[in-house]
């Protein structure tokens, strides 16, 4: 696995994806959270991070499948796929192996933001002001979300027949699996389950664990559905053995 | 037994890409897999290399069954699929290095047998290059090279020589010859050239169905195998004389003195026309050696819709 984590990690530094996915989340990060008057820390007056951790999510839901889109996706189309399979490399070591590799690449986008929470800090009145608890909370929701966001990615690239498919199927299922969930528990059709459907759904689990409280549910719920769709994508790929 | 094929059957949906095939090859033989396109050769290769499930059938290599030990399978066998697909914006050197990590081939060892295969395939003046820079030929050896980098006992080369202009041919033959030595091979090829430049034995399939399983020199004598001669003399020539010479099958007049002799089996005509003309008194203005060769084999053998029940 460690093979294939570290030829598919390359490929991203090789090419161009790191650098503008790095890019792209740094600059428009950046741009909220000191520049643009609406959302600027500055402006706002409070010493938190909210702004960073209620927009990436939303940022995520369009850069994860970016990355993960040609994760299969290309494979299949140049032929490669064929050769992974023929070496001696069980399913779950491939999987495993793209799935890190893009999980990865998305932490190496978030930590450069930790320099935003030193600047806050510092800027604090008293410095030091702010709920670092929940940042680190935060943090860590965060990383569970792009943990969660790269599988539905590669769930998506192993299915899709070419990158465009893969990365449109990635991102709504995404954007469904984080807020979709919320949108229709506001439905009246639930009688009073409104909150059971609200706890399918990432953003519930992703709030929770904002508050700087680390609820063992909310690891166990991330873990569950990162789980299953990887053990989704495994079926897809052992389906050519039936 | 290396690579043992029991009753094959491949289905995709009605169709029948494989139709129960059988055959075996020892260890270190070279054998030649000919056939048509769309005859089942990849097909057959894949199942072998686990990429593909049988529908029925056995395939055993090195006695490992590849559908119950797939992985072991792979470590023992290297593989050249049909288009040679290449991650192209590796480099030779990082390719080489992943493919050997895959086999489990670490540190000196892995930085070791990539340095040597690169001499073997004679990548050495291209190896600093990403593998979309390539030419075909070179893409060919480093598909070869990732082929082996393990050392396998087994090879399956899947038309290894498709596309290569002739001086990359002749460089690509070499080296699989070379590389064949202790080893395993069976590739695939509808050029015959090939099979009788490289392999000893040759197992010719057509529409699922194995219609030759051979050695070569077995596979030549057969009908449709006789050598002819075409000859040329300068002046009016009879074609009953001709028939009157030892050796000779059949006569075909092709032009006002030229003839094409058709020899029985074994027969080398080419002396006996010679001293034939010495005492006619004739002058041979011509005399050409033509082998029936693999070629009408082939065509013979695969032209026919239904093979003999």
């Amino acid at each position: 696995m460690l093979q294939v984590f570290s030829k598919e990690f390359s490929s991203f530094l090789n090419s161009l994806i790191a650098y503008v996915v790095i890019g792209v989340f740094l600059t428009a990060m950046g741009l909220l959270m000191w520049v643009f008057p609406d959302t600027s820390v500055l402006e706002y007056g409070y010493a938190d991070m909210d702004t960073l951790f209620t927009l990436s999510p939303y940022v995520f839901i369009f850069l994860v499948p970016a990355i993960t889109m040609r994760s299969f996706a290309e494979e299949k189309r140049g032929g490669t796929l064929e050769l992974l399979f023929t070496k001696p490399l069980s399913d779950w070591d491939i999987i495993l192996g793209k799935f890190f590799a893009s999980f990865i690449l998305v932490l190496f986008a978030v930590l450069p933001t930790l320099i935003y929470y030193y600047s806050i800090y510092t800027l604090g009145n008293p410095a030091g002001n702010l709920d670092t608890p929940g940042i680190i909370g935060s943090y860590i929701g965060l990383a569970m979300l792009a943990a969660a966001f790269s599988a539905v990615g590669i769930l998506a690239s192993s299915v899709a027949p070419n990158q465009i498919v893969a990365f449109v199927a990635a991102a709504f299922l995404s954007f469904f699996l984080f807020s979709g969930f919320d949108a229709v528990s506001s439905l009246s059709l639930w009688s009073g389950n409104a909150l059971s459907i609200k706890q399918l759904g990432m953003l519930f689990h992703y709030e929770s664990m904002s508050r700087g409280l680390i609820d063992s549910r909310d690891l166990l719920y991330f873990g569950s559905v990162i789980f299953l769709i990887l053990a989704t994508t495994k079926l897809i790929l052992s389906s050519r053995q039936w | 037994m290396s690579l043992h094929i029991k009753h094959l059957t491949k289905l995709y949906g009605q169709q029948a890409a494989l139709n129960d095939i059988s055959f075996s090859l020892e260890a270190g033989e070279i054998v030649g897999f000919l056939g048509p396109n769309g005859a089942g050769k990849s097909s057959t290769m894949k199942i072998a290399t686990c990429y593909i499930p049988p529908t029925t059938g056995q395939v055993l290599v090195n006695g490992l069954d590849v559908t119950e030990r797939p992985l072991d399978v792979k470590r023992v066998t290297g593989y050249l699929p049909e288009h040679n697909p290449l991650y192209l914006d590796l480099y030779v050197h990082e390719y080489l290095r992943f493919i050997g990590g895959l086999y489990g081939l670490r540190g000196r060892q892995l930085s070791q047998r990539v340095g040597e295969m690169i001499e073997r395939c004679g990548l050495a003046p291209e190896q600093n290059k990403r593998l979309e820079s390539l030419s075909k030929g070179y893409r060919q050896r480093v598909g070869l090279a990732q082929a082996l980098i393990h050392d396998p006992e087994v090879l399956i080369l899947d038309e290894p020589t498709s596309g290569l202009d002739p001086n990359q041919l002749v460089e690509i033959r070499k080296l699989i010859r070379e590389i064949s030595v202790n080893k395993t091979v069976i590739f695939s090829t509808h050029i015959m050239q090939e099979v009788q430049a490289l392999c000893s034995r040759v197992v010719v399939i057509n529409k699922g169905e194995i219609v030759a399983d051979d050695s070569l020199e077995n596979l030549l004598q057969r009908q449709g195998a006789a050598t002819s001669v075409v000859v040329e003399f300068e002046g009016d020539v009879n074609a009953d004389q001709l028939n009157t010479l030892p050796g000779v099958e059949a006569v075909h007049t092709l032009d006002r003195g030229k003839f094409k002799v058709i020899a029985k089996a074994g027969h080398d005509l080419r002396g006996e026309l010679f001293r034939f003309a010495a005492d006619q008194k004739l002058s041979l203005i011509g005399l050409r050696q033509e082998e029936h060769s693999l070629e009408n084999i082939f065509r013979e053998l695969t032209e026919v819709t239904s093979p003999a029940q």
